[in-house]
């Protein structure tokens, strides 16, 4: 187990170059430069200009300036906002929060619904269950994020007014930051209704979020059930007369989970890049929302490092999968 | 009173007006003790048969029957649950593939406890007792280090040994092997076959033997049923029907082994293939295989015709000398 770990570790090494490399160049092959972008459209002298670009080092060749980035990458330096000064990790950190509850928030909804929904579309297959799952889960999958999202918020939220359109909390509550999760600051405030703000505020984007993730696991649950109870070990669960139900559950769900876990956490890249979707259009501070913005203003150390924290989490959350189905799985468990 | 008893038995796939029989109008009985060899190529019924009886046919296959009744209890007017506590219990199976047909999951204790665990009641210590003894009388040599191995740590023997194991774990009446030597290699048959005719006395079993292997049937079995295209076409003593059959696809199937072929070139073989779902001849299925073929078996379809236990689908049966009779 050990060396499955150091051996999946050496291969995000060259992971990780590629990323610097990537964002590196694609944000400056954005035309622009933070400078005009700060300057807007008052503009700036040639000379003044020269001098702002010289003292954020952004005159210097771009293979130095990717080596200094690279440099300060590997004793762990993201640099500093050019727009706000602070370092980027600050910034980070104080916003990963927001976009961590929405994500998990998300990501439950698409494991509650969309599980059960293949699991049952699987075992009552060719009904009428089963058709509407697999086609809701299909128009799930192919509605784009926005689309989905004004849609929901044009019904829930301007027509039925239930849900609130935007924000994370009711402007009429204040609350302190200790964790800078919502649900968690809420409950600690000890203010009342704060929480169910908080929550009423999470539902659209969680739903918004999680519909691809859903569609993804529902059918991915679907086809790997229906292989599984196809199996030999599934008549012999049955030939030892115990109840349907217990069959599903303990026999046959066991074995399907393993293709399903890998998808569901390949889901954790979906959640946060569909968060950059999500929060830009529900208002939400998280880094979604902050990258986005930092594209604009031409912000390169945000976006380069904001990427790359991004893309380590994501490479994080798949290495947990890989030893996840080891736990499931005792073939890979006894395997070297 | 027949330990099981099976009379008209239809298994039917597919819907529509014209739905694939699987198994056609199957009789048969067994009585406690007693050891029943089912014959007949691959495709012929024999397993879907006995699933049949098991409870273990799915939608959209339908099963009908004049007659099921294991022990006087009518099998398909009893409750789902009140069956499924006569399944795995009274009544068990062990399969052909013996590598696919445990969990990859779960372990080797788990899978024979549950079985304890559904249909007897007792403690988890009482089971584990139960396990390795079970373990113990399947010929597992150290049971007790075996408890924890998995499915995948096990060879095709010694899975089967494991199904075994699991299949007697409730003490059934009536056992249904189903071609449980098919996937082993030679010497592994033999023991696994020594290891459940050895069961079978011991508890005094039903057994229900479905092979290929006409050499082994002929040695264990009491009675043998030949099927071919899902329908009984000879049943009789075991000696009987080896020395004498009276169908002309048992002693095609007797001819085709390799000893009655000695000092010839060629194994006789029967030529054709078993019908499927789609060119099921009309007539006597077996028809346009059958050397003696007449024009009445290709326009009228016989029916079982004999005494008692030695019965035979054919209008011309054939004689003594194996030539049909007028």
């Amino acid at each position: 187990m050990f060396q499955f770990i150091i051996k999946k570790l050496m291969l995000v090494i060259p992971t990780f170059i590629g990323i610097t490399l990537l964002t590196f160049t694609l944000i400056r092959l954005i035309p622009g430069d933070p400078i005009e972008v700060m300057a807007g459209e008052r503009g700036v002298s040639p000379e003044r200009h020269a001098a702002l670009r010289a003292e954020l080092g952004l005159d210097q060749p771009l293979l130095v300036q990717y080596f200094d980035y690279v440099k300060n990458i590997a004793s762990g330096d993201l640099g500093r906002s050019l727009i706000t000064k602070t370092p980027v990790t600050e910034e980070f950190l104080t916003l990963f929060p927001a976009t961590v509850e929405l994500a998990s928030c998300a990501a439950l909804f698409a494991i509650l619904v969309g599980l059960p929904c293949g699991i049952i579309a699987a075992v009552k297959r060719g009904s009428v269950f089963d058709h509407s799952v697999m086609t809701f889960s299909l128009t799930g999958y192919s509605m784009p994020i926005f689309w989905w999202a004004l849609l929901l918020m044009l019904v829930f939220s301007v027509n039925l007014g239930i849900t609130p359109v935007s924000g994370r909390l009711d402007v009429t509550y204040w609350i302190d930051e200790v964790t800078g999760f919502m649900l968690i600051d809420t409950l600690l405030s000890g203010e009342e209704g704060a929480f169910a703000s908080a929550l009423h505020h999470l539902v659209l984007p969680s739903i918004v979020l999680g519909t691809i993730p859903m569609a993804v696991i529902a059918r991915m649950t679907r086809s790997s059930m229906l292989e599984v109870l196809g199996e030999d070990y599934i008549r012999t669960a049955r030939s030892k007369g115990m109840a349907p139900m217990r069959v599903i559950v303990v026999h046959a769900l066991r074995n399907a989970l393993i293709p399903v876990i890998t998808v569901i956490g390949l889901q954790v890249g979906i959640l946060l890049s569909g968060a950059i979707l999500t929060e830009t259009i529900f208002a939400w501070p998280g880094i979604g929302k902050w990258l986005i913005e930092s594209i604009g203003r031409r912000d390169y150390p945000v976006v380069q490092g904001g990427i790359l924290i991004v893309a380590t989490i994501i490479i994080v959350v798949n290495l947990l999968v890989d030893i996840m189905y080891g736990v499931v799985n005792p073939r890979i468990r006894h395997s070297k | 009173m027949s330990l099981l008893e099976v009379n008209n038995l239809t298994v039917e796939f597919g819907d529509g007006d014209n739905p694939f029989r699987a198994v056609d109008q199957v009789g048969y009985s067994v009585e406690k003790g007693e050891i029943v060899g089912i014959v007949g190529e691959s495709g012929s019924g024999k397993s879907v048969s006995s699933l049949s009886i098991m409870g273990l046919i799915e939608y959209p296959g339908k099963v009908k029957a004049d007659t099921l009744k294991f022990e006087g209890q009518d099998l398909l007017a009893m409750s789902e649950n009140k069956r499924r506590a006569i399944t795995g219990a009274e009544i068990a199976m062990i399969f052909q593939e013996p590598m696919s047909s445990l969990n990859p999951c779960y372990t080797v204790e788990y899978q024979i406890s549950e079985a304890l665990k559904i249909h007897q009641s007792g403690d988890k210590k009482w089971r584990r007792q139960r396990v390795i003894e079970l373990l113990d009388q399947v010929g597992i040599p150290d049971p007790e280090s075996r408890l924890k191995t998995y499915p995948h740590q096990l060879s095709g023997g010694m899975s089967q040994r494991v199904m075994i194991a699991m299949a007697i774990a409730c003490d059934p009446k009536l056992l249904i092997a189903d071609e449980p030597t098919t996937a082993l290699d030679v010497t592994i048959q033999a023991q696994i076959v020594d290891l459940l005719l050895d069961l079978q006395k011991q508890k005094n079993m039903g057994l229900v033997l479905i092979t290929h292997d006409l050499a082994l049937v002929a040695e264990a079995a009491h009675r043998v049923i030949v099927m071919y295209a899902g329908q009984v076409v000879e049943t009789g003593p075991a000696e009987q029907i080896f020395s004498k059959p009276k169908h002309p696809y048992t002693q095609a199937l007797l001819r085709s082994l390799p000893e009655s072929s000695l000092g010839k070139d060629r194994l006789d073989a029967l030529p054709g293939v078993v019908p499927g779902a789609f060119d099921r001849p009309i007539g006597c299925l077996l028809n346009p295989r059958c050397p003696y073929a007449t024009e009445r078996c290709q326009k009228e379809q016989p029916t079982m015709q004999g005494e008692g236990v030695r019965q035979v689908r054919c209008f011309t049966p054939l004689d003594e000398a194996g030539r049909p009779s007028a």
